[in-house]
């Protein structure tokens, strides 16, 4: 057998093109290879885009089947069994897919570097793991949609999840490695930040958004590997029978939730923080001003993060505490308020003597105000310990929490998505329509978790699949509430795909605003800045040219 | 005003004693919050339109505005942390009140299971899912799961508990008016978590003394409110510590325990229960309902001054059911006579003779 021979391929020595006028941007040149294996934070950035949009969508639809579900005190469209794994699944994909990796994967990735006036992360390769390990971590935990669904809720309280019999290990395992996803990035985001900062650039120069992502890597790194562990014992106590929790075999359920509202408390801060950071970019560039207090927004990011890790156990108020360690917690989590508190201020007093505009960004920051306040205000009532027995695990607490991660963050993503748009894509997208879109959006949130709030004080418990009649009416005002939720949210994606498709190109640098990351073209070149930027002004100098 | 607080918050009937109070607060607590909101919306709304753009072009170059001053920053931060402070204050008053049980009231034993609820009484009633209850009396329940962690809720009390395996926990009220008040299980507990609920029928003293402490003579007799109620061979009502005492026997507890007050292996259970026991470390504790169930299923977690630590623990193996009868046993005994030349029971044979059935416990 003779051998084939081969002609191998050969490379042709093309001629550079003649003077290009600029260099291309991230967005364009090699095929999806090239962007699969990319190691740029701004191609990083658009996958991730991709895929928590996904299960922003997943977990939307979700909560639909939940509220058409209860428009009726009895069955309606599914069974408790149904009903039970769609909660855990909306829980699930939520937090730990969508609202825990959003802003910081998305925003985070793309933005830090140029705030910073960098090439790129600190870890290019850790950040595309990163996505890679989010992926993983995602499919596993679907994988319990094909093994029949898990029905222990997202706080995987034992024993119930210990002996439940429904796919719990996927969904622990899945959770686990997306914790670990969580920690490669914000490693890297810490490393980024001390390490990567442009001449210039001093810590009391970076902008806001950089310093609220700074305090969510530390959560992060700091957190999550005590979440990770929990979830492992409980895939353990399931699988061998170990019975760290199982109070037949000696182990204390109590245990299992100190350890999981350890992390997950501070997980509350993990998903609102960068949201805070938004917001704070926001507010300044529509006021054209700096903000009110620099100071008290950086260093109430910190307050926050580090006081967060020891409120965790306001949420076992009813659980049996002693009346000390209520007493504790309860004042723990009254300070964290505080900090919260002092944000909500201070942006509150940027707009003075402002030059206030009203894109829709702009709008969004004011629902993101309205809706922040409100829920950390009855975040406040909740921790008023002797409030809470009444509240705890009732559709009040539902509502509250609710309020804080779709009401704040969920309004700051949309705001940071309208905002950089023009960043990430050098389009524009149409102002009239995402304006109606917005305040869609934000009539029907109202409409959604105001009812639930009084569905709570009048004693409805969460997660209940049947109710009594009483409390119908309340109910279907929050399905109807939710329904227009969805249609804003729709609208906001049909609108953005169009302009993402034909939206009309924009200059640099369209809402005038001094930080950082509009000193490159709109869309950045691959290499961010085509001269290394040296920093001589404030993110926030709206008093200088820029 | 406390009426048209409570409709347009849509808040239940206020139907324990401390329901009240607990509302006042909430009150308090929501208008200042919802103030403090409106404020932060009409600063808002001021701003946006006193500061609004004019020029759509180049702004005119303005000065730069003063940021806050520290006395501003830390005025509010104080100012704020002042309030919530003060709230705090006053919750964790009210939620000592709720922590500390009464003494001399009512005990009931409540044991929780996927998905139902059943309540035993010392006169060996027991009742599934309803609760009856005198008015104007303190309740204590001491409570238990069988399975998975439940929790306790009658909104209209406005008291709530988790319901732990392993653990006794209490929660007290007591019924201001006669009526009939949801128990919902607050805890998710699995497929049929929204329909474990229950019912609290609150009656007069008299009524409830009528209905319900007189003990039901014949099993087919007249209908009688408790007709789940546990009876024994001749159609009497075994007490809740006559049953403790079976199990007492059967599980081997009275061969390092006595009922009589001599000390043997372990501590007496005569003078036990409300009594303050020395521990080998730490301050001494109450005998409750909590702590007695600890000591059954932990026994080295506090072990009593001056005892070796040689019981062997019961998690596992008792039945939450046997557990309450146990309860009640050293309850019955808190003020019983101490005779100190009575017999001992003998170390290696139970003292009754016992039903084999009680082996896999006493209750299904
Ligand atoms: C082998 C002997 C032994 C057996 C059997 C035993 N105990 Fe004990 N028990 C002790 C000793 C010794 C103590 C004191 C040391 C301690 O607190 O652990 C004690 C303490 C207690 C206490 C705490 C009393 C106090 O004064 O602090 C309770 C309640 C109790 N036992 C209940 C039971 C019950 C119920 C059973 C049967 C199900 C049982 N015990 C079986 C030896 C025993
Ligand atoms: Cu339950």
């Amino acid at each position: 057998m003779t051998a084939p021979s081969l002609t191998l391929p050969r490379t042709v020595e093309e001629p550079p093109l003649l003077a290009p006028a600029a260099p291309a941007d991230y967005l364009h040149g090699g095929g999806v290879r090239s962007w699969l294996l990319t190691r740029d934070h701004k191609r990083i950035a658009v996958m991730f885009l991709g895929a928590t949009s996904l299960s922003l969508l997943l977990g939307g639809i979700l909560a639909l089947l939940l509220r058409v579900e209860l428009l009726t005190p009895g069955p309606t469209i599914m069974s408790a069994g149904a009903y039970n794994r769609s909660f855990t699944m909306h829980g699930i994909v939520m937090v730990f897919m969508f609202m825990i990796p959003a802003i910081p994967t998305v925003f985070g990735n793309f933005l830090l570097p140029l705030m910073l006036g960098a090439r790129d992360v600190a870890f290019p390769r850790l950040n595309l793991a990163s996505f890679y390990v989010y992926l993983l971590g995602s499919a596993i935990t679907l994988t319990s949609l094909v093994a029949g669904g898990a029905d222990m809720g997202w706080t995987f309280y034992v024993p119930y999840s210990t002996t439940s019999p429904s796919a719990v290990a996927n969904v622990a395992f899945g959770v686990f490695v997306l914790g670990l996803s969580s920690v490669m990035t914000g490693i890297n985001f810490i490393v980024t930040v001390h390490t990567m900062r442009t001449a210039g650039l001093s810590w009391h120069r970076l902008p806001l958004f950089v310093w609220s992502l700074y305090g969510t890597s530390i959560i992060q790194v700091l957190a999550t590997p005590v979440l990770g562990m929990s979830l492992l014992l409980v895939a353990a106590d399931r699988l061998f029978g170990i019975g760290i929790f199982d109070p037949a075999l000696g182990g204390d359920p109590l245990l299992f939730q100190h350890l999981f509202w350890f992390y997950s408390h501070p997980a509350v801060y993990i998903m609102i923080l960068p949201a805070m950071g938004v917001i704070s970019e926001v507010v300044c560039v529509y006021s054209r001003n700096p903000p009110a207090s620099y100071r008290a927004i950086a260093y109430s990011s910190l307050g926050i993060a580090l006081v967060g890790f020891l409120t965790w156990g306001h949420h076992l108020f009813v659980a049996g505490m002693s009346l000390f360690d209520g007493a504790v917690f309860g004042v723990l989590s009254m300070f964290v308020a505080v900090f919260s508190a002092i944000k909500v201020f201070t942006w509150t007093a940027t707009l003075r003597r402002g030059s206030v505009s009203f894109e829709t960004p702009m709008l969004y920051f004011f629902w993101f105000m309205f809706l922040f306040a409100f829920g950390g205000m009855t975040g406040v009532a909740v921790a008023t310990s002797s409030l809470d027995i009444h509240w705890h695990d009732t559709y009040f607490v539902v509502a509250h929490f609710h309020f804080i991660m779709v009401g704040g963050t969920l309004t700051a993503y949309l705001a940071a998505l309208h905002y950089w748009f023009p960043k990430f894509f050098g389009r524009r997208y149409n102002e009239r329509w995402a304006t109606i879109a917005s305040v869609t959006v934000f009539v029907g949130f109202v409409l959604t978790f105001v009812p639930q709030f009084l569905l709570g004080n009048a004693g409805m418990p969460r997660r209940y699949y049947a109710y009594p009649p009483e409390f119908q009416w309340l109910n279907v005002l929050s399905t109807g509430g939710a329904s227009i939720l969805a249609a804003g949210m729709l609208l906001t994606l049909v609108e953005l795909g169009y302009a993402l498709a034909a939206g009309p190109r924009t200059e640099r640098n369209p809402w005038g605003s001094r930080s950082y990351e509009w000193l490159s073209a709109s869309p950045p070149p691959t290499e961010n800045f085509e001269n290394e930027l040296v920093i001589a002004r404030g993110p926030y100098d709206y008093h200088l040219p820029e | 005003m406390n009426e048209l607080m409570r409709r347009l918050l849509f808040l239940p009937p206020q139907a324990s004693g401390f329901a009240r109070d607990f509302d006042y607060l909430h009150y308090a607590v929501i208008t200042v919050s919802m103030l403090g909101v409106l404020a932060v919306a009409l600063a808002l709304l001021w701003f946006s339109f006193k500061y609004r753009r004019r020029t759509q072009t180049t702004d005119p170059a303005r000065p730069r505005p003063e940021p806050l001053t520290h006395a501003q920053e830390f005025g509010t931060a104080f100012g704020l942390l002042a309030l919530f402070v003060g709230f705090w204050c006053f919750g964790v008053r009210q939620y000592a009140v709720m922590q500390r049980v009464p003494p001399g009231g009512l005990l009931v034993y409540v044991t929780a299971k996927q998905w139902m609820w059943s309540f035993d009484y010392a006169n060996g009633n027991r009742t599934n899912e309803t609760l009856y209850v005198p008015t104007g009396r303190t309740v204590e329940l001491a409570m238990t799961s069988r399975d998975v962690i439940h929790s306790f809720y009658v909104p209209a009390f406005r008291i709530k508990k988790d319901v732990i395996p392993g653990r006794t926990t209490s929660v007290w009220f007591s019924a201001v008016r006669p009526g009939v008040y949801p128990i919902f299980c607050a805890e998710y507990c699995g497929l049929d978590h929204s329909v474990m609920r229950g019912r609290v029928v609150a009656l007069t003293p008299n009524e409830f003394a009528e209905r319900f402490e007189r003990t039901p003579r014949a099993p087919g007799g007249a209908t009688h409110p408790l007709a789940e109620a546990e009876l024994g061979g001749n159609g009497e009502l075994t007490s809740l510590a006559a049953r403790g005492e079976r199990v007492a026997a059967a599980r081997g507890c009275l061969r390092c325990h006595t009922l009589d007050g001599t000390p043997h292996l372990g501590p007496s259970w005569a003078r036990l229960y409300g009594h303050e026991v020395p521990l080998e470390s730490g301050a001494p504790v109450v005998a409750d309902a909590a702590y007695l169930t600890e000591s059954m299923m932990e026994p080295l977690a506090k072990v009593h001054r001056g005892f070796s630590p040689i019981m062997p623990t019961y998690r596992g193996i008792l039945q939450p059911a046997e557990t309450a009868a146990l309860v009640e046993l050293i309850r019955s005994l808190a003020d019983a006579p101490i005779q100190p030349t009575a017999p001992l029971v003998s170390a290696d044979a139970p003292a009754v003779t016992l039903p084999t059935a009680l082996d896999g416990g006493i209750a299904p």
